[in-house]
């Protein structure tokens, strides 16, 4: 039951930083210093109470705790779920379960892959599919240009998988949280729906602008 | 008639005090031995069933330290057939201030059970219902309550005063739930042993005293022996003997005939509740009714067409051709008359060939004025659920087409004779709830049975079993005891019977016949003619019966058919007495109309100077005439009076 | 009508157990499901084969004794239980796949019947008040609202079938604890042990090897008696409570 609290508790703090990190990149819309100091203040934040990119490191080590805890957790329960039913169903239904909600160990993992690769692609300069660069903006302008097309695609379906991922992660954090009650089901839900899609369409907004060369 | 059986002597009950009939109960408390609380540990007791009146006491004498073995059939306690109770239970609160007293209810249910019961019992019965709904509301059993926080009551069944607590229409789920978590809770303590999907098979008897059962576990067959220093049989009533009736698939008569093989009396075994709004029957396949709430005659109105064989949709029957026969024959109570009457009203009406549906049973009980006069919403509110209900058997909808109803089986009254102390006629052999002859004799009325199994499981028995007790522990006793290797030795010779026999016909098939005799000649009406013929015909049918059966697999396994197949042979055993019963009951008695005891106007006629006795019945051997003790009933306090609904 | 069925079939505990195809004809709309179960089996015994098991008591709907996955649903495609549901649902021709409940926590007995023990473990481990008989006040003595009460009453309603454990695709039996604990939360009586039940309720649901729950909810979408979903946010609410308040020790 602990293992329910901690993914949920993990669950909101990944989302605010989705939510976060979504502000963030929508700065690209103004252009590059504006997004660039945004990278920059990042690393500048608390200053000078913590040392330069202190704040950024606080954070990659919460976010760091909460993804390995809430994947131990996630892997867990799953693990659970499959010594509980050692004999399959010969014939399955879903009666009202949606499609996110029975994605979301199958989105997860692809979640999980994705911020690997995005982290070497983005943050730390490993990957350079349109070359090296110093400046956060340029890295990503470069990488979402139509020659590198499948790497847009690579994040539009990341980006589609958190969508899914959230509709029913928010939900459900929700309900683990005993927020949820009767009454309040249906807008509790519509939240859930509204954030997923925000945020899917808000992370959306950058690469696709790059690649139809919105952005430049 | 004397040929079927031989009588004895009579007999009475030893225990019952005397005195004021309000003090009677406190003065056996008083004058009931007592077991030390640190002896009841030493003391064990079996309680077999775990329906309201066996999870009670299973879990009060649990409480009270003794140590408890409880058994079920069903593969947990809270199945048990009293969770299909809907109507209500009731309790002389007089929290409605509308002059209920514990008198009154005493009175009441005297007079509901056609002076055939014992007013010291149903007194006690009375005094006792106060109690069980304090227990059950600190339990946390959610009874129907108003806008105040309060408790709600409503009436029930023509009485005049609102003391029937209810809790939707599932009352009785409600109040077993509760005891259920009760008894879970001893279990968790370590005071009770459950064991479920147990069936008990024999009861062991040594040295006169009941001291243990067989039981066959039913996941792997094993054929079990339980001792204890007392054994206490709470399995419910054997209204399955007419195969067609509301009970469960599984309620059974075995725990109680075994013990009657033994020597316990065998009470009133023709006293059966027939209850008259249930949904009729659909077709040959039907394997159990259904019953809807009584309340339904609240609103509805139930007719037949003047004309027999009418077919036509009964929307296009005019006014003109319909017969409100309730309302003609007895204007006063109208549709709203007692159980019995309603029922045979309806029989009757169907023997004349005026009934409705597939096969001609059925009667309607239609709402269209109610909706007229109510309004749609109104009638939903009150009603919706049981109309759903319908609707999903049926397929029909009951706001549009009138419902078709037809009486059935009910609730059995007869059951092994105890005394007050709930003791049978063999010495440490408790029987509570409907496994014993009932409280409320011959009773035609609702929310009774609730309140006697509750009253004896948490309030009379653990009183009373402490007077038993008190003498124990009795000499230990195992399975190298004769009498104990001799029950399982019977168990297991009767099992390969079954299995051995491997004949043409279903176990089920004969069960039908059986319960179509049952029915047709032991049922509502009875005259002496049928009930001849239905002895004869049970009798040649049994012998059928261990001819030909088919049973098939293995006793080490799960065997639904063998299952079956020992409880329907029991149930042969009892049709026969229930049928020479009801033959020398030459009176109208209760939910019974005897043809040969009517009024001139065709309504029924008791016989207090002849029949005011519980008959209580004897097993006199395999293949002998069963013998007939009678327990003459005395009336101080109300006066005994033929009933009138004109 | 006729149906095909497509029936598991166990003998026992350890056998591995395949499905069998039986052909059933004649079935009318109006036969219960078990009904028609009974006329195939009526003719199995005849044939010598032996009868399909499966459990059942009421018939009508509230001992929550029966259960089979019916096509992938539990209780079959009306929600309500398997001895509720009839032959009108479905078609002339119909195959018809007929499985028993899929849980770790309900081993397989024979055919269709399963072991559902582990719910009545949970109750032991604190689904009750402790009223001890005879120690109770006046009924009248606390009153509860009435809101409370008919919340308390949806909850109790629950007949411990085990559908929502069947449907939920983690095989996990929060519903049903669920129900137990807001049933007895709900009331006045049931406060003095309100952490402590729901705790040790939860510790012993997840020792009897039933999955975690993530909010699927494909529960309460078969649960016969409509247990809402969101006493399974209530338990959570209570068990977060206790975890803070330290009760859980
Ligand atoms: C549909 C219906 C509605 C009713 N409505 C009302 C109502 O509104 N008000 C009212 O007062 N009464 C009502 N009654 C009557 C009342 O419900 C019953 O009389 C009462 O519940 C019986 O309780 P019990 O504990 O004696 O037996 P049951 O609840 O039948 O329990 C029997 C127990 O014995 C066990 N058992 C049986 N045989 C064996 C065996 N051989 N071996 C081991 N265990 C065995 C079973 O497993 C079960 O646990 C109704 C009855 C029915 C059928
Ligand atoms: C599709 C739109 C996205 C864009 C354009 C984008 C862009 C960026 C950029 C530019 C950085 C580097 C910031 C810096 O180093 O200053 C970054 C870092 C990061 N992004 Fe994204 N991102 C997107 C989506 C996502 C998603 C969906 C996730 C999570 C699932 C995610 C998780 C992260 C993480 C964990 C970091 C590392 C933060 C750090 O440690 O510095 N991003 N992103
Ligand atoms: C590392 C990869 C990830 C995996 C394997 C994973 C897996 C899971 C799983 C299995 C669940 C439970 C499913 C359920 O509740 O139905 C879950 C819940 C959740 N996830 Fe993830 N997830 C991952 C990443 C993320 C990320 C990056 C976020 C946020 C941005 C996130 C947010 C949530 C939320 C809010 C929940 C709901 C918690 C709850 O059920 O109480 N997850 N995740
Ligand atoms: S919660 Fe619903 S589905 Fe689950 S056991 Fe209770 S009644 Fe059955
Ligand atoms: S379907 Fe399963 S995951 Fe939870 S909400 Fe219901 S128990
Ligand atoms: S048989 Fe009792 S609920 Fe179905």
């Amino acid at each position: 039951m602990a293992l329910k609290s901690a993914m949920a508790v993990t669950g909101v703090i990944l989302v605010l930083f989705l939510i976060a990190h979504m502000y963030g990149n929508l700065n690209a819309f103004a252009g590059q210093e504006a997004f660039d100091t945004y990278s920059h203040h990042l690393r500048e934040l608390g200053e000078p109470m913590l040392p330069h990119g202190g704040f950024l490191w606080i954070m990659r080590v919460v976010l760091l705790a909460s993804v390995l805890i809430h994947t131990y957790a996630a892997v867990a329960l799953w693990r659970r779920a499959g010594r509980a039913r050692p004999v399959r169903y010969q014939v399955t239904k879903r009666v009202q379960r949606s499609y996110s909600s029975y994605t979301m160990r199958y989105g997860g993992i692809m979640i999980a892959l994705f911020t690997v690769f995005h982290v070497l692609h983005l943050t730390t300069n490993t990957i350079h599919p349109g070359g090296r660069s110093e400046s956060p903006y340029e890295r990503m302008v470069a990488g979402f240009q139509p020659e590198f097309w499948y790497v847009t695609l690579f994040y539009v379906a990341a980006v589609i998988a958190v969508g899914f991922h959230l509709r029913h992660g928010i939900w459900s954090a929700l309900a683990t949280l005993g927020i949820n009650r009767q009454s309040r089901q249906r807008s509790l839900n519509i939240i859930a729906t509204v954030i997923a899609a925000a945020l899917t369409i808000g992370f959306l907004l950058t690469p696709l602008s790059v690649t139809f060369g919105l952005v430049e | 008639m004397k040929d079927l059986y031989i009588e004895g002597d009579e007999i009475r009950d030893e225990k019952a005090p005397a005195g004021p009939v309000a003090e009677r109960w406190d003065q056996r408390r008083f004058s009931a031995k007592l077991v030390n609380p640190a002896n009841r540990r030493k003391l064990s007791v079996i309680v077999v069933g775990t329906g309201l009146a066996g999870a009670s006491a299973a879990a009060t004498l649990g409480e009270a330290g003794y140590q408890v073995k409880s058994f079920c059939y069903q593969d947990s306690p809270r199945r048990a057939h009293s969770i299909a109770a809907q109507g209500g239970i009731n309790a002389a609160k007089n929290y409605r201030n509308d002059g209920d007293s514990i008198y009154r209810l005493f009175y009441d249910t005297v007079k509901g059970g056609d002076f055939r019961s014992r007013e010291s019992n149903v007194y006690r019965l009375s005094q006792v219902s106060v109690e069980i709904i304090d227990q059950c509301v600190a339990q946390g059993v959610p009874f129907a309550r108003e806008y105040g926080g309060l408790l709600d009551n409503r009436s029930f069944g023509g009485v005049q005063v609102s003391r029937t607590f209810y809790a939707r229409g599932q009352t009785g789920q409600q109040l077993l739930i509760g005891a259920y978590q009760a008894l879970e809770r001893q279990v968790q303590a370590g005071t009770v042993e459950m064991n479920t999907r147990h069936e008990m098979l024999e009861l062991i008897v040594v040295d006169g005293r009941a001291r243990g059962i067989v039981a066959r576990d039913m996941v792997t067959g094993e054929i079990e022996t339980h001792f204890a220093d007392a054994v206490v049989l709470s399995s419910g009533g054997y209204g399955n003997v007419f195969y067609l009736s509301t009970n469960a698939m599984g309620c059974n008569v075995t725990a109680t005939w075994r013990a009657h093989r033994k020597g316990a009396y065998f009470a009133n075994p023709c006293y059966t509740q027939i209850h008259p709004t249930c949904i009729p029957v659909s077709g040959d396949y039907q394997s159990k009714l259904t019953l809807m709430s009584e309340s339904l005659r609240n609103d509805g109105r139930i007719w037949v067409p003047n004309e027999a064989g009418d077919t036509r949709d009964p929307r296009e029957i005019p006014e003109e051709e319909r017969d409100y026969y309730l309302e003609r024959i007895y204007p006063a109570f109208g549709n709203l008359v007692p159980r019995d009457i309603a029922s045979r009203a309806a029989k009757n009406v169907c023997d004349e060939g005026r009934g409705v549906g597939p096969g001609g049973l059925g009667v309607y009980l239609d709402f269209a004025d109610a909706i007229k006069r109510l309004g749609r919403p109104a009638v939903e509110a009150k009603y919706g659920n049981l109309f759903d209900m319908y609707q999903r058997i049926t397929g029909e909808n009951p706001y549009e087409v009138p419902m078709r109803i037809y009486p059935a089986v009910h609730y059995t009254m007869g059951g092994l004779w105890v005394d007050y102390d709930l003791q049978s006629s063999i010495p440490g052999l408790f029987v509570t709830g409907e496994a014993n002859f009932s409280d409320h004799g011959a009773n035609r009325l609702g929310a009774s049975a609730l309140m006697q199994g509750l009253a004896d499981g948490y309030f009379v028995l653990p009183n009373t079993i402490n007077d038993y007790l008190a003498a124990g522990p009795f000499e230990e006793v195992d399975e190298s005891t004769p009498e104990a290797g001799e029950a399982a030795e019977a168990v297991r010779a009767r099992i390969d019977k079954l299995l051995s026999i491997n004949g043409n016909r279903t176990v089920d098939s004969f069960h039908k016949e059986l319960g179509h005799i049952m029915w047709d000649y032991c049922g509502m009406e009875r005259n002496e003619e049928g009930l001849r013929k239905a002895v004869e015909r049970i009798r040649e049918l049994r012998e059928e019966f261990w001819q030909n059966v088919r049973v098939l697999g293995e006793n080490e396994e799960l065997n639904q058919s063998l299952e079956k197949a020992g409880r329907v042979a029991d149930f042969f055993e009892l049709a026969e007495l229930m049928c020479i019963d009801a033959l020398h009951r030459r009176e109208s008695c209760g939910g019974h109309f005897r043809s040969e005891s009517q009024t001139e106007d065709g309504e029924a006629l008791r016989h207090d100077d002849e029949f005011a006795y519980v008959a209580a019945w004897e097993f006199g051997g395999t293949g002998e005439p069963p013998v007939l003790r009678k327990e003459p009933l005395e009336y101080e306090y109300v006066e005994m009076k033929q009933r009138s609904y004109k | 009508m006729n149906i095909t069925l497509r029936v598991w079939r166990q003998k026992g505990p350890d056998d591995k157990g395949r499905m069998v195809t039986y052909k059933v004809e004649d079935v009318s709309p109006d036969m219960s499901f078990l009904e028609m179960l009974d006329v195939l089996n009526e003719r199995l015994i005849l044939e010598g084969e032996e009868p399909v098991a499966f459990d059942h008591d009421c018939r009508e709907g509230i001992c929550g004794a029966c259960g089979v996955v019916i096509d992938g649903e539990a209780h079959g495609p009306e929600t309500t239980t398997t001895c509720q549901l009839h032959m009108r649902s479905f078609s002339d021709g119909d195959t018809i796949t007929v499985e028993p409940w899929r849980a770790k926590a309900f081993p397989v007995i024979k055919d269709l019947v399963v072991d559902r023990g582990a719910f009545d473990r949970i109750i032991q481990a604190g689904g009750y008040i402790s009223a001890p008989t005879g120690t109770a006040p006046d009924a009248h003595a606390s009153p509860v609202p009435k809101a409370d009460a008919d919340r308390a009453f949806d909850a109790a309603t629950c007949i411990g079938c085990g559908a929502c454990v069947a449907a939920c695709p983690n095989a996990s039996g929060m519903l049903f604890t669920a129900a137990k604990v807001t049933h007895l939360g709900m009331l006045p009586q049931g406060q003095p042990e309100r952490e402590a039940r729901v705790v040790q309720m939860v510790n012993q649901h997840d020792e009897e090897d039933f999955g975690g729950c993530t909010n699927i909810g494909e529960c309460a979408a078969v649960c016969p008696k409509g247990i809402p979903l969101d006493t399974i946010s209530q338990l959570n609410r209570d068990l977060l409570g206790s975890l803070s308040s330290g009760a859980a020790e």
